[in-house]
């Protein structure tokens, strides 16, 4: 009932258990529920704040498209290898039907987003990881994709930028997968080696494979605050070392505290940020000495 | 017998068989001498089909074998003047990584390998061979020593992984593998690998960027031990086996997949059968690869290994265009 979102709420004479369809009754897509803090806002103004929440600052994970539309400048992303798509080179069962699933699902093609596009007119090429596809996980087109992305920017001699978003290796391309770790890292090697920028941003969830690649050879390392980072999985730890971990273990905060990363940055401040980072970088600056 | 494994116990049973008969017609009066003949002939035939046609299950077990030979066995066997170079200077020393410097037929080279230990004590002290970051620290200390001194490198890669401890999140694990990747792409001398065991995941791959892949042929190459594959695909660590059948991991996948440039034979049931002879298999194969990149510039080398990792992976093109636009 529409007056019922009005009057405050009354003081309940019995507990009440919510069912499922009620635990869901607020209307899909106009507004959301915090995860962190319970609170519910409307999606339009969240989306506005770049999915932050107003209240607890919680880190809604955005997709590829969202991400590309809050970092870079308007109309300025074009897209490269948009289509490239993955192969099932181990014959794994339902593997390919999985990656279909997926693809309807998302709208792209596979688990990263690469292209050029302008931070405040400054060129660069990006490539954005999308934990809605696969979990993010690495196969060999996210590799190979990722390892083109830096080609260009070798070629174009501009930054490269990365945001990951990922839960590791792709399991079902088995060792092809952990090649892929290597195979962006040597281009890495080679586009630094050339004098090229390089920036890492790692987003909720940062794990596996891709936390121990290219995620951490940005000569900047950064993340969003509460971001999932680490190789070991948690549970494995535990079972492993069989004692429990501190609560804020393998988190962007934790890996700051221990020396792991440059920065933790709020979203809202993230753009601003980085294209001053890029400015620093730009040759010579825009220092001039001054006359007597 | 000891380090039975079981696919191979009907070999052993019919061995001991044999021997029981040979024992007997030594007291007893009949001449059994045609039946163990007859016996010698069927046991050849077993051997060959059983040692030929090893599931993935049975090599993921060779490979395990407490007894199979480890970095430091092979290094005695195919190096002279070997000094064992410790530290990562700046936390500590990884004793399940091992790594210094010797000779090869001569040659001066760095050697460094994942370490095993034989017994429980030294796997507590080496870890079990799962290295943490001061290892991979190390490991990368002694390769860019190497490039110093222009000297080829050669890895032995034999770990189930990168140690899933508190300690090791900490001290930067994924950055420390994560450096090795990306330094060794530019080292300027000849790198072989030599997967000599279980080659498992990060950890196996942090010294893996090798011009040269070489395995032995009951060794394991993959991204997650069957077990962790099991538990994540089917949330069952007991489908290891299957996991092994399908994750393709044994010598001739990663041969077949073009990850690995040569397979090094075994001695017939494993390495651990007949440790002499599997190091002179592998000084063989060591010293043709080593001819090979030998003959390469530095330019060439770091390019070599650049095409090798690029060319690794499968994938196609839609005809059509999506775009997240």
């Amino acid at each position: 009932m529409l007056k019922d979102i009005f009057t405050k709420t009354k003081k309940k004479k019995y507990a009440t258990i919510p069912s499922e369809t009620a635990k869901q009754d607020v209307p899909e897509g106009i507004m959301t529920k915090c995860p962190n803090c319970k609170k519910i806002m409307y999606t339009k103004e969240l989306v506005k704040n770049l999915k932050v929440c107003f209240n607890c600052h919680y880190h809604h994970s955005m997709n590829s498209k969202e991400r590309l539309a809050s970092f870079l400048d308007s109309n300025s992303f074009e897209e490269i290898n948009a289509n490239m798509i993955s192969e099932n080179p181990l014959n794994f069962p339902d593997y390919i039907e999985k990656l279909e699933k997926d693809r309807e699902k998302t709208k792209i093609n596979e688990a990263v987003v690469t292209g050029t596009g302008t931070v405040n007119d400054q060129k660069i090429v990006v490539a954005v990881m999308d934990s809605t596809f696969r979990m993010g996980s690495m196969g060999s087109v996210v590799g190979e994709k990722i390892t083109r992305a830096i080609e260009k920017a070798d070629e174009l001699a501009v930054p490269f930028i990365i945001f990951t978003a990922s839960g590791g290796a792709r399991m079902q391309e088995g060792v092809l997968s952990l090649m892929q770790m290597a195979k962006t890292s040597v281009a890495l090697k080679r586009f630094s080696d050339n004098g090229g920028l390089i920036i890492s941003i790692m987003t909720h969830p940062t794990t596996g494979g891709v936390s121990a690649s290219f995620a951490s050879l940005g000569d900047y390392n950064l993340a969003e605050p509460g971001a999932l980072i680490g190789f070991a999985g948690r549970r494995i730890i535990e079972q492993t070392i069989r004692e429990e971990l501190p609560e804020d273990f393998q988190t962007a905060e934790f890996l700051l505290k221990h020396g792991q990363l440059d920065a933790v940055i709020s979203r809202t401040e993230l753009k601003e940020k980085i294209s001053a980072i890029l400015s620093i970088h730009q040759p010579g600056g825009d220092f001039q000495w001054q006359e007597n | 017998m000891a380090g039975e494994l079981e696919f191979e116990r009907p070999v052993t049973e019919l061995k001991k068989k044999i021997a029981e008969l040979k024992e007997f017609t030594k007291t007893a009066d009949v001449d059994l001498s045609s039946e163990i003949e007859k016996l010698e002939a069927r046991l050849e035939k077993l051997e060959t089909d059983i040692y030929e046609n090893m599931k993935p299950w049975d090599r993921v077990q060779i490979a395990r074998h407490p007894a199979r030979p480890t970095t430091l066995d092979y290094i005695s066997y195919l190096f002279e003047d070997f000094f064992e170079c410790h530290g990562d200077r700046a936390f500590g020393d990884d004793e399940a990584i091992v790594g210094g410097i010797a000779k090869f037929k001569g040659l001066p080279v760095t050697v460094i390998g994942h370490q095993r230990g034989k017994d429980t004590k030294e796997n507590i002290r080496r870890n079990f061979g799962m290295p943490h970051p001061e290892g991979y620290r190390k490991a990368l200390r002694l390769m860019k020593q190497a490039d110093k001194f222009r000297r080829p490198i050669i890895c032995f890669i034999d770990t189930k992984g990168a140690y899933p401890g508190k300690a090791a999140e900490e001290r930067g694990q994924s950055e420390a593998i994560a450096k090795n990747l990306f330094e060794m792409a530019s080292l300027k001398v000849p790198v072989i690998c030599i997967v000599i065991g279980e080659g498992g995941s990060g950890g196996a791959l942090a010294l893996g960027v090798g011009n040269h892949i070489h395995m032995l042929e009951n060794s394991t190459y993959s991204v997650i031990s069957p077990e962790g594959a099991a538990a994540i695909l089917w949330k069952d660590a007991s489908q290891a086996k299957k996991a092994a059948e399908s994750m393709r991991i044994t010598a001739p996948d990663l041969k077949e997949l073009g990850v690995v440039d040569q397979i090094i034979d075994e001695v017939k049931g494993g390495a651990h059968k007949d440790v002499k002879t599997q190091a002179a298999e592998i000084e063989s194969v060591l010293y043709n690869s080593l001819r090979d990149l030998m003959s390469l510039s530095e330019e060439q080398l770091v390019d070599h290994r650049y095409n090798k990792f690029k060319s690794i992976g499968e994938y196609s093109f839609l005809k059509e265009f999506i775009g997240v636009k």
